[in-house]
C-alpha cells in the first residue's frame, strides 16, 4: 500500500485506502505488528474522512470559450 | 323518367336534413381522421374551458371546435394568427347548419415534419448502433470530478449545483456553459462537451436543460449532437426537460435522467450521509478486527505457552530424575543379591572348612603327638627321640605322655602304627 500524506489526500483517496485496509484486515493472515499498524492506518483515514465530509463545499469551476476561472457557487438565492 | 314526375319530390325537414348531412359525414373515413392546416383567426375561451376558432387559409374558412378535455392537454396556448394542424373529425353543428371540424388534437404547423424528422433521424441512429446498450458505460460510484454542460443562466444550473452540494459536497464541478435554445445551440453543446472531454479527470458529464415547449428543446434533436454524445470519451448522464420529453440526446446518453435534478442525483449514486453512515460503519469494522486478531493472538501465545510447557526440560529433568530414582534401585537391589550370594558361598566355605578341622578327626578317634618342648608336630618317626616327653592331643584335653625306646623286633611296625 502506498503511504500517502492525509493533508494531500482527497475524500475518494482516502475512502478508498480506508476500504482497502478493512478488505485487507480481514482477509490477511498479518503479524500483529502490520495488524496494529493498518488498524492505526484506517482509524486515521476514517477520521480523515468524516473531517472532509463535514467540512466539504462543492467546488465549482468554469469552463468558458475564454480562460477557465473558478469560482464558489453561491447557494444563497432561492 | 317520366314516370318521376308523377311522384311527390321528397320534402325534408330542416332537422331530417341535417340529420341525413350527419350521417353522411360521420360515415365517412377520410372526414373522420384528418389533418387541417390553417391559421388560427376568431379564437375564443369561454368559461366552460371549450375552444372555439376558425381554420382559414387565404381561400376559404371552417368552424373549430376543441372540447375541454382534449384543450387540457394542449403544450401550448393557440392565438389568433399561428398557423396550426388540427386534428379531428367533420360533423355538423345542426343549430345553424354549420359544418364544423371537431378538433382532438393541435400542434404548431411544421412541428409535424419536424416529428418526422425527429423519428427518421432516430431510425437511422438506431440502426447505426448508438443507442446500444452495449455502448452504455458505467458510471463511477463515487465521482470526484462532474463536468455539467448546460446554460450559465438557465435554472437547470443551480438545480443541479444544489443537488450535488447537498448530495456529495466533496465533488468538483466543471460547468461548460453553453446556450441550449436555438440555431446555434446544438453547436455550442457540442462544443462544450468536447472541452470538457479535453480534461484529464473527469468521471462524468450531465447534459442538461430545463423544462420548455418541444420546439426550445429541439437542439438536443441534432444529429451532430447525438454522434458527440456518442464519442464523449466521459460518460454521459441526459437530463433534458421534463419527465415525459424523450430527445435524440436522451436515447445516446449512456444514462437518461428525467429533469436536471434527476441527472445531479443519478451522478451521485452514494449520498454524504450514506457515506458517513458507511464510515462509521468502516470504524466499528476496524475495532472489531483489530479485537479479533488481538484475540487470535492471545490464543496463539497460549497455546504456545503451553506447548513450551510441554517441551520444556523441567519435565525431562523431572523423568530423568525419576530414571535416576529407579536405576538406583535396581543398584541396590543388585548388590543386596550380590552380598547373598557372597554370603552364601561364605557359609559354603565355612562348613568346607569345618569339615578339615583336625578337631573333627580327633573325635573320631585321632590324635596329635607335639613335643612337649617345642610345642611341634611330630608327624615323623625321625622327631621321635627315646624318653622325650610330648604330649597326646584328643578331641577334650591333652594327656602327658612319653616315648618308649622302640622295642627290639618289630621295631618297624611299631612305628608304622602310630
Amino acid at each position: 500500500m502506498t503511504e500517502t500524506k492525509p493533508e494531500s489526500m482527497d475524500f475518494e483517496t482516502a475512502f478508498n485506502a480506508l476500504q482497502e485496509i478493512i478488505a485487507k484486515l480481514e482477509s490477511a493472515e498479518l503479524p500483529l505488528e502490520e495488524a496494529l499498524r493498518l488498524y492505526e492506518e484506517g482509524k486515521r483515514l476514517a477520521a480523515l474522512c468524516t473531517s472532509i465530509l463535514e467540512n466539504a463545499q462543492l467546488r465549482v469551476s468554469t469552463l468558458g470559450e475564454e480562460s477557465p476561472n473558478e469560482s464558489a457557487f453561491d447557494f444563497s438565492e432561492p | 323518367m317520366e314516370g318521376f314526375d308523377f311522384l311527390q319530390p321528397i320534402v325534408f325537414t330542416v332537422t331530417a336534413l341535417n340529420a341525413y348531412l350527419r350521417e353522411l359525414l360521420e360515415t365517412d373515413e377520410v372526414l373522420q381522421d384528418l389533418w387541417v392546416r390553417g391559421e388560427i383567426s376568431n379564437f375564443s375561451q369561454p368559461r366552460s374551458g371549450h375552444l372555439y376558432f376558425t381554420l382559414k387559409d387565404s381561400e376559404a374558412a371552417m368552424r373549430c371546435v376543441m372540447w375541454k378535455p382534449s384543450a387540457m392537454r394542449l403544450r401550448f396556448t393557440p392565438a389568433d394568427g399561428m398557423l396550426v394542424e388540427a386534428h379531428g373529425a367533420l360533423s355538423i353543428y345542426p343549430a345553424q347548419g354549420q359544418v364544423q371540424l371537431y378538433v382532438d388534437a393541435l400542434r404548431p404547423a411544421g412541428e409535424g415534419a419536424l416529428y418526422q424528422e425527429f423519428l427518421q433521424l432516430r431510425a437511422r441512429l438506431e440502426a447505426e448502433g448508438l443507442f446500444d446498450p452495449s455502448h452504455k458505460r458505467p458510471l463511477p460510484r463515487l465521482p470526484k470530478h462532474i463536468g455539467v454542460v448546460t446554460s450559465a443562466t438557465g435554472a437547470a444550473l443551480h438545480d443541479i449545483l444544489q443537488t450535488l452540494n447537498r448530495r456529495l459536497p466533496t465533488l468538483h464541478v466543471t460547468v461548460a456553459p453553453t446556450p441550449v435554445q436555438g440555431v446555434d445551440a446544438p453547436a455550442g453543446i457540442i462544443a462544450a462537451l468536447k472541452r470538457l472531454n479535453a480534461l484529464p479527470d473527469l468521471d462524468l458529464i450531465i447534459l442538461a436543460r430545463g423544462g420548455g415547449s418541444i420546439e426550445d428543446l429541439w437542439a438536443f434533436n441534432d444529429e451532430g449532437l447525438a454522434r458527440a454524445i456518442f464519442a464523449s470519451r466521459y460518460p454521459v448522464i441526459s437530463g433534458v426537460g421534463h419527465e415525459t420529453d424523450f430527445t435524440i440526446a436522451d436515447f445516446v446518453a449512456d444514462l437518461r435522467a428525467p429533469t436536471p435534478t434527476g441527472a445531479a442525483e443519478l451522478a451521485t449514486p452514494i449520498t454524504k450521509e450514506e457515506l458517513q453512515a458507511a464510515l462509521q460503519g468502516a470504524e466499528a469494522q476496524l475495532t472489531e478486527l483489530i479485537n479479533r486478531q488481538l484475540e487470535d493472538f492471545k490464543q496463539a501465545l497460549q497455546l504456545a505457552q503451553s506447548e513450551l510447557r510441554r517441551t520444556s526440560p523441567r519435565l525431562r529433568i523431572l523423568n530423568n530424575i525419576q530414571r535416576v530414582d529407579e536405576l538406583q534401585g535396581r543398584l541396590e537391589r543388585a548388590i543386596q543379591q550380590q552380598l547373598q550370594r557372597k554370603q552364601n558361598n561364605l557359609a559354603n566355605a565355612c562348613d568346607r572348612l569345618a569339615s578339615l578341622n583336625p578337631q573333627a578327626v580327633l573325635k573320631r578317634g585321632y590324635a596329635i603327638i607335639t613335643d612337649q618342648a617345642t610345642g611341634k608336630i611330630i608327624s615323623h618317626t625321625r622327631q621321635a627321640a627315646p624318653w622325650q616327653p610330648v604330649w597326646l592331643q584328643v578331641q577334650d584335653g591333652r594327656i602327658p605322655a612319653q616315648i618308649t625306646p622302640p622295642p627290639k623286633e618289630n621295631k618297624k611296625d611299631d612305628r608304622n602304627k602310630t
